[in-house]
């Protein structure tokens, strides 16, 4: 692979810095990007396309991806409305504990998910503060769907509400206001002119978070309980199938995941791309 | 508060289990993974004749210690099958899930099928491992999971202690001496015994595997060709993987009858012979006879014999503080 090196520059830098620059950067995207996605691929396809297939439609590998979408399916939409309520709070509001809210926002990036999956097993788990009475009401929590999805919710919480705050802030409340002054009510100032103004930065917050329900493996292994065709998701069962010495589906199963890591990332590129001038405009700079 | 977030949960609950089927959860250790689902197809098909009724069996797997903290936690588990006693004790006096004379109830001390700790090596024994005192040869590599976390690890532990006080002018210290040593030489602690295995055969870590037998075995057929081989020592552990029914949770499902049947199946012929051939060491003496090519006889010393059983190992020797956290300094 040829770095690709422009000779036009705006900066007096040595050319052999740039080259330099370029180079090293080249590969170590390279080495610590692109290798190991690509080995991936070509660990699933080790033994053919139709082991991989078949690894792929295996029950368990089914159940896993069914559970996958699932969670996905019930945790992303929940965050795409609770991210945006607390975006449209800590932007358009002032009130007393703002700083204090968008720190708890953060508080799932700053944690490691194995210590928010241990938290549900300390509220809902058997010898914790919920656990008997959940039992007692033969309700399951934690080593079950519910459990899963919380655990999901938790992690997932920010991508929405990080990607909408800045804009949001940076957009300020003038047309707010004078939406209200004009007469709209507070849900259709919100409706028609609070939302059209970010929904692209809504729509990518919702695919980061959705990559990230469907990808989550500490916070999920923790509360999942690892049964079998019930409660393994997409990860979990990868690192199953690694451990049961099937190495084609474990990749199998890996590369679809990472498949929705570079769906993602073209849906990102081609919004970006296709509506680059309605993204500029609504940024107010 | 609590009422209103019961009330939330019962909302987002998944709700009854499904009528007419019978099923069951059997939380095991990390390498029984073959073994159940050969057991559990065999038992399935046996109950099928006799009842009439069609009984799945959903299977989780994990490093034991983990696997009896879920099942401490709130894993609904009808039957807890694991590397060692007092993984099932622990369940039994923190949880208070069953009595805790469990391991009086099946035959063998609720020990259907045993193993043993047996040394993997690489192709043609370059090191030209043997024996115990082998292990801690200079420049020597030895891969071994996490005790605090693995049932294996435990077992192969106190394989290695018992050879040092057993052997011929061995005593105590001289066995703390000679296990000190020896964990010097593991370069990485893994937390489960399959993940020991895979960094010894896939990544190719290490010089020799202190693994379970079965383990062993399983490891040397996945390979294929000759690229392992597996030394048995002059001695080592009798190691005896309990199975029981977990009271609490199989009445509350109503499964007490079947979970029953499914741990007494494991003693009958034809779940013998499955457990010898995927390399547990068969409790019938007419099984283990047909297939002694596979279970070579070495002396055996058992846990009750060197330790004075489970607790008093566990107290002594991983606990806390205790001869392992005494022995093991990471990075030295």
């Amino acid at each position: 692979m040829k770095p690709l090196i422009r000779p036009r520059s705006a900066t007096d830098d040595h050319p052999l810095t740039k080259i330099v620059l370029s180079a090293v950067a080249v590969v170590f995207i390279a080495l610590f990007l692109v290798m190991p996605l690509a080995t991936v691929f070509s660990e699933a396809l080790a033994k053919g396309w139709e082991a991989a297939r078949d690894a792929l439609i295996a029950p368990d590998a089914l159940d896993a991806i069914r559970l996958t979408l699932i969670v996905a399916a019930i945790a992303v939409p929940l965050n795409m409305v609770f991210g945006l309520a607390a975006s449209w709070c800590v932007a358009k509001f002032d009130f007393k504990g703002k700083n204090l809210l968008v720190t708890l926002i953060d508080i799932p990036f700053s944690v490691s998910p194995v210590v928010s999956g241990l938290v549900y097993v300390l509220i809902f788990g058997l010898q914790g503060w919920l656990g008997q009475d959940l039992r007692d009401h033969g309700i399951k929590i934690i080593f079950a769907l519910p459990g899963i999805v919380l655990a999901t919710m938790f992690v997932t919480f920010p991508f929405v509400a990080r990607e909408l705050i800045p804009l949001m802030t940076d957009q300020g409340r003038d047309e707010e206001e004078a939406a209200v002054s004009l007469g709209a009510s507070g849900w259709s100032t919100f409706r028609r002119v609070t939302l059209p103004n970010v929904k692209w930065a809504l729509l990518y917050g919702v695919l980061l978070c959705n990559a990230r329900a469907m990808g989550e493996f500490g916070a999920v292994s923790v509360v999942s309980g690892h049964i079998r065709g019930l409660t393994d998701t997409m990860p979990l069962h990868v690192e199953v199938l690694y451990n049961d010495y099937q190495y084609v589906g474990a990749f199998a199963v890996a590369s679809l995941l990472a498949m929705l890591a570079l769906v993602t990332l073209g849906l990102k590129s081609l919004l970006e791309w296709r509506f680059a001038g309605e993204i500029a405009a609504t940024h107010k700079h | 508060m609590r009422k209103t977030l019961i009330l939330a949960a019962a909302l987002l609950s998944t709700g009854a289990a499904n009528a007419g089927n019978v099923t069951l959860l059997n939380v095991s250790y990390d390498p029984t993974r073959e073994l159940y689902k050969d057991i559990n197809g065999a038992f399935a098909s046996d109950w099928k004749q006799k009842t009439g009724d069609t009984v799945t069996i959903n299977m989780s797997h994990g490093g034991s210690g983990a696997q009896a903290r879920a099942v401490i936690d709130g894993l609904d588990a009808d039957v807890a099958t694991l590397a060692l006693a007092y993984d099932i004790d622990s369940i039994a006096s923190k949880a208070k899930l069953l009595a805790p004379d469990w391991q009086k109830r099946l035959p063998q001390g609720s020990t259907p099928y045993t193993s043993t700790i047996v040394f993997l090596v690489r192709k043609g024994n370059p090191w030209k491992i043997k024996d115990w005192p082998d292990l801690i040869k200079p420049g020597v590599h030895v891969v071994t999971p996490n005790p605090k976390t693995s049932g294996g690890a435990r077992w192969s532990y106190l394989a290695a202690w018992a050879y040092a006080e057993k052997a011929p002018g061995g005593n105590a210290a001289k066995a703390k001496a000679f296990v000190a040593e020896l964990y010097k030489h593991v370069p990485v602690l893994d937390t489960g015994a399959r993940g020991a295995t895979t960094t010894f055969a896939q990544r190719g870590i290490g010089d020799v595997l202190l693994s379970w037998e079965n383990e062993a075995h399983l490891a040397l057929k996945e390979a294929g060709g000759d690229k392992f081989q597996i030394v048995y020592p002059s001695n080592s552990i009798l190691a005896e993987p309990p199975v029981a029914v977990v009271d609490k949770n199989v009445d509350r499902h109503g499964t007490r009858k079947v979970a029953e049947a499914y741990l007494q199946f494991l003693y009958t012929k034809p779940a013998q012979e499955i457990e010898a051939k995927d390399f547990y060491r068969p409790r019938d003496a007419s099984v283990l006879a047909a297939h002694s090519a596979d279970f070579p006889k070495i002396a055996l010393y058992t846990i009750d014999d060197v330790f004075g059983g489970w607790t008093k190992a566990q107290q002594v020797h991983f606990s806390d503080g205790g001869m392992f956290d005494q022995i093991y300094k990471p990075g030295q």
